[in-house]
C-alpha cells in the first residue's frame, strides 16, 4: 500500500511539474493560394530591427550592432552621429519612428541599449534627433530607464504616437521577472507615455502614485516588440514575447495592469511552471495568446489597396517560425491565421510604407518587399 | 634521495595542478551556467536541445566538439549555413557581447553539461587570441 502511496506522489509530482498548456483555439495555417512574390530591396544586413520611410521614399534601417543605415537610390550610407549603443544580449540599437508631422518638424525617435548611468550594464533610451547632412543633429534623450543591468533580455525597443501626438514606447522587464513588471516605482516591463518632447502628460496614470515612474502608462508586461496604432480605431495596439508559450497581443488602456508573470498562457523555457493561474481580476485578459510561441516582432495592419485580400488584416513577425502572420480580426477577435513569406529568414519586423507596400526586415537578409502578381 | 625528493615533489605539484584546474573549470562551469540562462535558453532550450531545423542542439553536437568555429560563433555571432550531425541550419546567431571570460565560462558550462564532456579547460586568454 506504501508502495502505491509512493507511486502516486511521483506520478503526481511529475505532472505538476511539467505544466500543461492549451494551445492557441486558433492554428496557423499555409494559405489557400499564394498571389505575391518578394523581392529584396536591400541586401546585406545583418540584424535590420527598425524601418522608417522618409518622404522622398528613401528609407532608414536601423542596424542592431549600432548602425543607421540610409538607403536611397539603390545606395546604402551610414549616418553619422549615432548614440553610443550598449550591444549586448538583445540589446542594441533598436526602434526608429518618425514624428507624424516629420514633414514639418523632422525629428526622429529612436530606442536603443544604452550604458549611461552610474551603474555597470545597461538599460533602454529613447532618443529623439534631426538629420543634416546624412548626420544625426539636436539629439535629445528623452527616457533613460534605471537601472543599468548585465542581463542580456527583454528591452523592448517599439515606439509608437496616438492620434492626439502622444509619445509611447515600450520596454522589456530586463531578464527580472520577479521584480520589476509589477512595480511601478521600478522601470522595464511597462509601456510608457510622454509629450512628443520628452514632457511627462500631467494626466498619466501614476503621477500622483507615491515613487511611481510617472512615464509608465500600463504595466505587467513582459518583452513588447511591437507597438502600433490601429488605424481604424485610433487604439495602441502591442504585442509582447511570453517565456515558452504565452505571447500576447494586448490593446494598452491607462494605467492597466497586463499580469506578467503573475498571470500567463506561457511556461518556462524548461517545462515548469511560474503560475497556476491564467486569469486574475484586477489584471487583463490578451485579446489573443500563442501557444505555442512565434516569438512576435514587428507589427503592422493593412489599409492599402494593394493588398484587397488583407485589407484590416494585422501583420506579426515570427522570429522563431521564420514567416509572417497574417491574423484576421472580427470585432477583437483573432478568427483565422496564416502563414505568410515561409522560410523567408528571422523576421524581426514589418511596416506598411507610405507606398503602400509591406515590407519586411529579416536577420541576415535586409528588407524584402511583397509585391503582388498583377 | 634526491630522486626520491624530485618525484614526490613532481607527483605533488601535478596533482596540485590538476586539483586547481579541475576546481577553476568547476567555478567556470557555474558562472558559465548563469550566462546560459541568461543568453542562450530561449533558443537552445535548457536541455541543450534546441529545436530541429531553427536551433541547433549543442547536446552531442559535432559542432560544438570544433573549439575554434564555437568560440568564433559565441564571440562575434553567426550568419548563414551550417551543418551540425548531418542537418542543415541556416539563421542567425546575434553577436552577444559577452566579454572573452564569459564566453570561456559558458563555454565550459555548455561542453560539460548534458552528457557533453570537455575536460581542456577554455580560459579567457584561448578566447582573446580568436579573431574574426
Amino acid at each position: 500500500m506504501k508502495q502505491l502511496h509512493t507511486v502516486f506522489s511521483i506520478i503526481l509530482i511529475s505532472l505538476s511539474a511539467c505544466a500543461q498548456q492549451t494551445e492557441s483555439e486558433v492554428k496557423a495555417q499555409d494559405p489557400e493560394n499564394v498571389n505575391y512574390t518578394t523581392e529584396l530591396v536591400v541586401s546585406d544586413i545583418n540584424i535590420p530591427w527598425g524601418m522608417a520611410f522618409l518622404p522622398d521614399g528613401s528609407m532608414l534601417i536601423t542596424e542592431k550592432a549600432g548602425e543607421l543605415i540610409h538607403f536611397k537610390n539603390g545606395t546604402k550610407t551610414l549616418i553619422e552621429g549615432v548614440p553610443e549603443i550598449y550591444v549586448r544580449g538583445q540589446g542594441g540599437f533598436m526602434g526608429i519612428k518618425l514624428h507624424p508631422n516629420y514633414q514639418t518638424n523632422g525629428w526622429i525617435y529612436f530606442s536603443y541599449a544604452s550604458a549611461e548611468g552610474e551603474d555597470d550594464g545597461g538599460n533602454t533610451a529613447i532618443m529623439r534627433a534631426k538629420l543634416k547632412d546624412n548626420t544625426l543633429v539636436e539629439k535629445e534623450v528623452l527616457y533613460k530607464a534605471s537601472p543599468n543591468s548585465k542581463k542580456g533580455q527583454h528591452f523592448g525597443s517599439r515606439i509608437e504616437f496616438d492620434n492626439e501626438g502622444y509619445l509611447y514606447f515600450s520596454i522589456g522587464e530586463r531578464g527580472d521577472r520577479d521584480v520589476n513588471p509589477q512595480d511601478i516605482t521600478r522601470d522595464c516591463g511597462k509601456i510608457y507615455r510622454l509629450h512628443e518632447d520628452g514632457r511627462i502628460p500631467t494626466d498619466n496614470p501614476f503621477v500622483n502614485s507615491e515613487n511611481a515612474k510617472p512615464a509608465i502608462y500600463s504595466y505587467g508586461h513582459r518583452n513588447p516588440q511591437g507597438l502600433l496604432k490601429n488605424p481604424e480605431t485610433g487604439d495602441i495596439w502591442e504585442h509582447e514575447h511570453g517565456p515558452q508559450g504565452g505571447d500576447e497581443i494586448n490593446i494598452i488602456q491607462k494605467g492597466k495592469n497586463y499580469g506578467w508573470p503573475v498571470i500567463s498562457y506561457g511556461i518556462n523555457y524548461n517545462g515548469t511552471s511560474f503560475t497556476d493561474i491564467t486569469k486574475k481580476e484586477g489584471m487583463e485578459q490578451p485579446l489573443f495568446y500563442w501557444v505555442p510561441s512565434i516569438a512576435p516582432s514587428g507589427m503592422a495592419f493593412v489599409t492599402s489597396n494593394k493588398y484587397p485580400d488583407w485589407k484590416g488584416n494585422l501583420l506579426v513577425g515570427s522570429l522563431k517560425f521564420e514567416y509572417l502572420e497574417r491574423l484576421v480580426l472580427d470585432n477583437r477577435k483573432v478568427i483565422k491565421r496564416e502563414k505568410l513569406i515561409e522560410k523567408t529568414g528571422r523576421i524581426r519586423d514589418v511596416v506598411q510604407a507610405p507606398d503602400g507596400y509591406i515590407y519586411v526586415a529579416v536577420e541576415g537578409k535586409g528588407i524584402v518587399k511583397i509585391v503582388p502578381k498583377n | 634521495m634526491k630522486l626520491l625528493q624530485l618525484s614526490l615533489f613532481v607527483t605533488l605539484s601535478i596533482t596540485f595542478t590538476s586539483f586547481s584546474q579541475t576546481s577553476a573549470l568547476k567555478s567556470s562551469i557555474e558562472r558559465g551556467k548563469e550566462i546560459y540562462t541568461d543568453f542562450c535558453v530561449s533558443c537552445h532550450l535548457p536541455n541543450g536541445k534546441g529545436v530541429e531545423r531553427i536551433y541547433p542542439p549543442l547536446t552531442n553536437s559535432d559542432y560544438l566538439k570544433n573549439r575554434e568555429a564555437s568560440i568564433k560563433a559565441i564571440k562575434f555571432g553567426l550568419q548563414g549555413s551550417i551543418v551540425v550531425n548531418g542537418k542543415k541550419y541556416n539563421s542567425v546567431m546575434t553577436p552577444l557581447g559577452l566579454s572573452d571570460d564569459e564566453i570561456a565560462d559558458v563555454m565550459n558550462y555548455i561542453s560539460n553539461s548534458w552528457g557533453n564532456k570537455n575536460d581542456k579547460m577554455v580560459t579567457e586568454t584561448e578566447v582573446s587570441k580568436i579573431k574574426k
